[in-house]
């Protein structure tokens, strides 16, 4: 299965590269740019059906993918 | 006493560590590859080196983590054996789960290169007795991911059990609490962002870094 792990920090931790891009894009005019956050997104495949490569990645993720001291993680799967 | 520097692929500090060991303490400093499944014989202290191991890929010191010789080091420093993570090496201590906490990119987004003042936060620890006392030593930062982050409550646990070890007088790198550097619960692993070997001579600006070393292996 193609599957995606997004991976944030998370809320309480400040992300300075969201601030940064927030006010570049404030001083390109887009005034109406809020709460920017950066993050990144792992694509894999997985062999087997959508509820076992969702297993999988979230033990990934949890393992090494993200660092769940300051990162949270979503698993988009299909 | 014996000591060995880990090299990971993009260690730079490696050879660093291991002149500034051997100048500090006369000490003999094996270096061992990220992939040995064993360490020396009768180590009495494991540094993590500077860098940017793979590439500081997904995430500083993540890789470096999970490579091979951290079940090791992990194994010894459940030992007792004195391990100091620098720079790079913070971060990997962290990241594998042998301190609290984590390394954020600096709160300025700029890499930092200076000498910093530090305060000795806890002068009772096997890393810092060398300083006899003196509450401020210098030694030098360099990274652009050096702002240590922990929740609340880890922080308060750090500060109430004596484990902060050094803060910056002046923070470079935004992290919490001005911390520089922890030990564990135990007291046996260091992890710090400021290098003491970019200080283990005068002609350095500094030898504090010599009086770390030297405490580390006379401690073991």
């Amino acid at each position: 299965m193609k599957t995606k792990v997004h991976v944030f920090l998370k809320p309480g931790v400040l992300d300075v590269q969201g601030k940064a891009i927030e006010g570049a894009l404030h001083s390109l005019g887009f005034s109406e740019a809020a709460n920017v956050r950066v993050g990144k997104t792992i694509e894999l495949d997985i062999p087997g059906d959508a509820a076992a490569a969702e297993a999988q990645a979230r033990k990934m993720a949890e393992q090494l993918l993200a660092n769940t001291v300051i990162e949270s993680y979503r698993v988009e799967v299909g | 006493m014996k000591a060995a520097v880990v090299v990971f692929p993009g260690s730079n500090c490696d050879r660093d560590c291991k002149v500034a060991i051997e100048r500090s303490t006369g000490a003999p400093v094996d270096m061992v590859w990220h992939q040995q499944t064993e360490l020396p014989q009768g180590l009495d202290l494991i540094v993590l080196p500077g860098g940017f191991s793979y590439g500081d890929y997904l995430r500083c010191g993540a890789m470096a983590a999970h490579s091979p010789v951290m079940a090791e080091v992990k194994k010894a420093a459940d030992r007792g054996v004195a391990v100091v993570g620098i720079c790079n090496g913070f971060q990997i201590l962290c990241e594998a789960h042998m301190l609290p906490g984590a390394l954020l990119r600096n709160a300025s987004l700029r890499y930092v290169c200076k000498p910093v003042e530090l305060e000795v936060s806890n002068a009772q620890t096997r890393f810092t007795a060398g300083f006899q006392g003196r509450r401020q030593v210098k030694m030098t930062v360099g990274n652009g991911e050096g702002n240590f982050f922990a929740d609340e409550a880890a922080l308060d646990r750090l500060e109430g059990e004596g484990q902060v070890v050094f803060r910056y007088l002046e923070n470079p790198n935004g992290s919490a609490r001005n911390i520089a550097g922890i030990v564990n619960a135990r007291g046996n692993v260091l992890g710090m962002m400021p290098h003491p070997d970019r200080a283990f001579e005068e002609e350095l600006g500094s030898a504090d870094g010599a009086l770390l070393f030297q405490s580390a292996l006379r401690s073991a």
